[in-house]
């Protein structure tokens, strides 16, 4: 559907590096990556507001590199709306259908579908000013949808809004995608978006793409010690590899494999690591013995740090689980760990 | 509650301020006596010199939105080498002195530059015509245009273009359904305050065109002639008019805002 082919761009404040990028027909494709990666100038230079170094970019079979934004048949939705603030709700989102050839009937049955499903009626006559940040965000949808694009880009469309609006807004958002052909390219922070929307995802880190794939092959296994540390990976040790195993600062790792022994990292999610206080027995090849030096609340889960007598591990367990287990900062425990959770770079 | 020095201190040289500026004002204001005032406004000439002032202030600000403001937008919304200096170039007629003005314009419209040969050519006149008015006031108020204007395009948030782009909208279309609408309200600013600026200019005119006499010209000239209490009644007369349609022009802004 769409296709990047070695896109480099040159701004004063980002630059992109040979972007290569395939997104299939009617995905939920899902750009990831610290601030300032240049996902909004990847979405902008789609969109045709930016203009390309070198690279070309296809929707189909069609090289649209250098057509104009109008013609381009791809909507964008920013974090902050973009509402145009003298026009009401409705000539907000009916905005863009005077640019396109559409029969009326076929132009208010759109309307309707996109007020009902984005539960817009009664705003209607009202102007942006008076709206609440969800309310902006789905006028904003509707906005972008009416016009039937063939892509839809969404820049963080749901980190400015309140936890409670954001969840409304995503179930919105995947009820629109599922129920049109449309292909939507959304950059955001949140995991939880990525794992409830996405099918496939990129990671994006200094104006590159460090990783593609399926949202559970990046959050699996990583591709780099970036997107490792990006999508959660705290255990990121440097090693080095012999036959089966690893060793890390002195640390003795089963891997249980044998892999390149040109690698230079291996992580282990701290879901991965068990804590115990006595020692545990399983068949889990890695288990060390440590003092835990710290504990920090996550709202749902506790990461504890427990530093072993080589490296320092992080875990995440459960506030029963820590009440049960007893686990102060100071006390000796377990850790232990499969040698298949054991991921190498 | 006791209020701090500072605070009295403030409010102090606010009406210091405002004497000074109002004081005179309100002294030349109520000088004239009703029925000189009377007598002045049935002078043919004054009528016509406040007119001549007004219209060519007018035509001064039309030019200035003309040409003005694709500059403006040009300013507001990209960045360029050199964009600083093109800056500086647009406030270099707030600086320089107003008689400087007039002879520099002169020493480009006469008969000695390129420029000037060409234009008198063309069966323009600078010296001594309304055109010649019309040029030095477009000079000291263009700058006042560009600024309130790329200030007002910089307001707005280059999103709301871009957004308007992938729905469809060419440049000009956006431009006139977004950029405009949102804008208009800075550009009339800039129209009163360039105007404002135009029927204010003396300094300027006097070298470029004494004669058709605009009425700071023949203010002045009527109190070199003939001393204060002659020339009062016509600056009464311009200042009121001038501030009458100024006034005109914001209450129409402001209401407009209420709308929206």
């Amino acid at each position: 559907m769409i296709t990047i082919r070695g896109m480099n761009i040159d701004l004063r404040k980002f630059q992109l590096r040979n972007i290569n990028l395939e997104i299939l027909e009617n995905e939920f494709f899902i750009l990831m990556g610290p601030t300032g990666a240049g996902k909004t100038v990847l979405l902008e230079a789609i969109a045709g507001l930016i203009p390309l170094m070198n690279g070309n970019i296809y929707i189909g079979e069609r090289d649209i590199t250098r057509l104009p934004p109008e013609k381009r048949g791809i909507s964008i939705v920013y974090q902050d709306y973009a509402l145009f603030p003298h026009l009401t709700v409705l000539e907000n989102i009916t905005y863009g259908l005077r640019f396109h050839s559409i029969d009326t009937t076929n132009a208010e049955k759109r309307l309707d579908r996109l007020l009902e499903v984005l539960n817009l009626f009664g705003l209607k006559q009202r102007f942006p000013v008076n709206l609440s940040g969800g309310e902006k965000q789905r006028v904003a949808l509707a906005r972008a949808l009416i016009v039937e694009p063939k892509v839809l880009l969404l820049d963080e469309p749901l980190s400015a809004l309140d936890p409670n609006f954001r969840e409304e807004v995503r179930g919105a958002l995947k009820k629109l995608h599922q129920s049109s052909n449309t292909t939507f390219l959304m950059v955001t922070h949140d995991f939880a978006e990525v794992l409830s929307l996405a099918g496939r995802a990129a990671v994006m880190n200094n104006g590159r793409i460090e990783q593609i794939g399926h949202v559970k092959e990046i959050f699996e296994k990583p591709a780099s010690p970036f997107v490792a540390d990006f999508v959660g990976m705290k255990n990121l040790f440097e090693a080095s590899f012999h036959e089966t195993y690893a060793v890390a600062s002195g640390l003795k790792i089963e891997i249980g494999r044998i892999v390149d022994p040109s690698s230079n990292y291996l992580a282990v999610r701290p879901e991965d690591i068990i804590i115990s206080r006595e020692k545990f027995s399983s068949s889990m090849r890695n288990n060390y013995s440590g003092i835990i030096t710290q504990i920090n609340n996550q709202g749902f889960y506790y990461e504890i740090a427990v530093q072993t007598k080589d490296v320092s591990f992080k875990g995440l367990i459960t506030k029963g689980a820590l009440i049960e287990l007893g686990l102060e900062e100071g006390i000796p425990v377990y850790v232990s760990f499969k040698a298949s959770a054991v991921h190498v770079f | 509650m006791r209020r701090e020095p500072f605070f009295w201190i403030t409010i102090s040289c606010g009406l210091v301020i405002m004497a000074f500026i109002l004081l005179p004002l309100i002294q030349m204001m109520s000088a004239p006596s009703a029925g000189m005032l009377k007598e002045t406004i049935r002078d043919k000439d004054v009528v016509r010199s406040i007119w001549l002032s007004i219209y060519t202030a007018g035509l001064a600000a039309l030019i200035s939105f003309a040409l003005g403001t694709p500059l403006a937008y040009l300013l507001a919304r990209s960045t360029f080498r050199g964009k600083r200096l093109v800056e500086s170039i647009i406030d270099l007629p707030i600086a320089i002195p107003h008689p400087v003005v007039g002879i520099a314009i002169l020493s480009v419209a006469g008969k000695n530059h390129w420029i000037g040969q060409i234009v008198s050519e063309l069966g323009i006149r600078i010296m001594g015509s309304v055109t010649g008015i019309v040029t030095v006031l477009t000079f000291v108020g263009l700058p006042f245009y560009l600024n309130a204007t790329k200030t007002g395009f910089e307001a707005i948030s280059p999103r709301l273009e871009k957004v308007s782009r992938s729905l469809g909208a060419t440049m000009s279309s956006t431009f006139f359904r977004i950029t405009f609408p949102l804008a208009w309200r800075s550009m009339l600013i800039g129209l009163i305050m360039c105007c404002a600026r135009a029927i204010s200019e003396f300094g300027a005119v006097v070298i470029v065109a004494y004669h058709p006499m605009i009425a700071p010209v023949m203010i002045y000239e009527r109190f070199e002639a003939y001393g204060l209490k002659y020339s009062q009644p016509v600056a009464v007369w311009l200042v009121s008019i001038s501030l009458i349609l100024f006034l005109l022009l914001r209450i129409l802004t402001l209401h407009k805002v209420k709308e929206a």
